[in-house]
């Protein structure tokens, strides 16, 4: 429950940030939500000496139209995501997804950004970033860079970002009109992490499916994006042998750890099932766009 | 050990100013240095919601949040729901429904429905177990909590604020 003593940093801009990062080197932890941090602080699993709040800049906060994409600052709350107008209408995944974190005091504090930068398999919005084709503006002192979601996760705990930049911002390409969608995630209850879930983006086109994203969730040490599922789909109809192909190959790419959630063959078999459920909603989503 | 700092922010409407380590949790500010222990911790872990307060128009577990953080913040606590000496419709609520025995997650319970109630006036059963889902409670199983908010979200309306209790009922009725 109790932490050890560190310096606390309050920036009011990001260069202010970027300079603390420069002082305080790996002796340092960026404080975003604070949900996943400071639960590992008071376990001590995690120890930093200094922690630099991002709390107080506003340009990490919002969600907004750019440039034909849509933006969203890191600092962009949970809840912000589920109540917002344009992910509702533009790109309900997200929205579909959120709903599915934690519970409502955590996702009034926890982030997009500090999801994504944890880099816990057990997070949710890997797997949505990945099956919406988003990606990440990175800044550092020097300037930016923008690294796609589908490569960003390394292992767990481990992302491409580098200890002295700041996730600032993330790019999802408008889905377009028609894009059916569904995150079906297994848990044990209310606030749990995944057992498993799978993350879809589907597309029709002439009566086959034109666009397939597979983004499976908690099933190994990353993120899994499940390529060889989404190439036995694309460009064939979407019929029960294709499903039940795509949910195998699904199967196939999991290495997941035995836990209190269960063993490994039982978790390769939810993430099969999740993989087939949220197709198949994807799938009547994208079939019959009038439909929410 | 790091160096201490004031941080003053608003409780329940009145400005307090507290000296504190910036590893220091809010929970323990508010029951420890504030003497307001209607919240209370029930984990480790943040899960269970007892510690959750109002903070700036949002529910919080303040287990999970550091004083230093609260710098400018308002912040309500249960003991700040009655106005008067009277009340508030949740309090009320929970009284009349039965929606506590222990008494322990309860003021969590009570301020978490108190934004649930501002957000969503008119919620069905579904969304309040939903959107109350971040708070457990040992004792209750829940029913009596949901009727209770349900109670509260009618009184709030403006509706008539009825028990469902069919003991209260038959008793007032007998009374008149």
């Amino acid at each position: 429950m109790i932490p050890r003593p560190f310096e606390y940093h309050a920036p009011q801009t990001l260069s202010e940030a970027f300079a603390l990062l420069g002082a305080h080197g790996d002796t340092a932890k960026l404080l975003a939500g604070g949900h996943s941090l400071l639960p590992m602080m008071k376990l001590r699993f995690a120890q930093p000496e200094h922690l630099i709040d991002l709390g107080r800049l506003a340009e990490l906060k919002g969600i907004r139209e750019e440039n034909g994409a849509i933006w969203i600052g890191a600092m962009t709350t949970e809840n912000e995501l589920i109540w917002s107008a344009l992910l509702q209408t533009r790109c309900p995944l997200i929205v579909e997804g959120a709903r599915q974190i934690a519970d409502p005091q955590v996702r009034y504090r926890g982030t997009l950004g500090g999801d994504l930068s944890h880099g816990d398999p057990g997070n949710d919005h890997p797997a949505l970033m990945v099956a919406l084709d988003a990606s990440f503006v990175l800044q550092g002192a020097a300037g930016e860079r923008v690294v796609p979601a589908d490569g960003f996760f390394v292992g767990t705990y481990a992302t491409l970002l580098e200890p002295d930049e700041i996730l600032t911002g993330i790019r999802i390409p408008m889905p377009p009109p028609g894009t059916g969608y569904c995150y079906a995630k297994l848990k044990r209850k209310t606030g749990d992490f995944a057992t498993a879930a799978a993350a879809v983006t589907l597309r029709l086109a002439g009566g086959n499916v034109e666009h397939a994203r597979i983004a499976l969730t908690n099933v190994g040490d990353t993120v899994i994006r499940a390529t060889d599922a989404e190439h036995a789909l694309v460009g064939k109809p979407f019929d029960a042998r294709a499903l039940d192909e795509a949910a195998r190959l699904a199967m196939a790419a999991c290495n997941p750890v035995a836990d209190l959630r269960g063993d490994v063959d039982y978790k390769r078999a939810m993430a099969g099932e999740m993989t087939r459920r949220a197709l198949g909603t994807a799938y009547e989503r994208a079939a019959n766009p009038a439909r929410p | 050990m790091a160096s201490k700092t004031m941080v003053s922010f608003s409780l329940n409407g009145s400005e307090v100013d507290v000296v504190v380590e910036p590893r220091e949790l809010l929970i323990h500010t508010l029951r420890e240095k504030c003497q307001h222990t209607g919240p209370h911790i029930g984990c480790e872990t943040s899960h269970c919601g007892a510690c959750t307060v109002d903070f700036n128009g949002m529910s919080v577990k303040s287990c999970t949040l550091l004083t230093v953080q609260a710098q400018g913040a308002e912040v309500r606590t249960v003991e700040g729901l009655a106005e008067g000496g009277t009340l508030h419709a949740l309090q009320e609520g929970f009284m009349q429904e039965h929606g506590l025995q222990c008494g322990f997650c309860t003021p969590g319970m009570l301020m978490r429905a108190y934004r649930l109630l501002q957000e969503n006036p008119d919620p069905t059963e579904a969304e309040i177990r939903y959107w109350m889902a971040g708070n457990l409670c040992r004792c209750t199983g829940y029913q009596n909590i949901v009727k209770a908010v349900q109670y509260a979200a009618r009184k709030l309306r403006g509706e008539a604020a009825e028990t469902s209790h069919p003991l209260i009922e038959a008793g007032a009725a007998h009374a008149h």
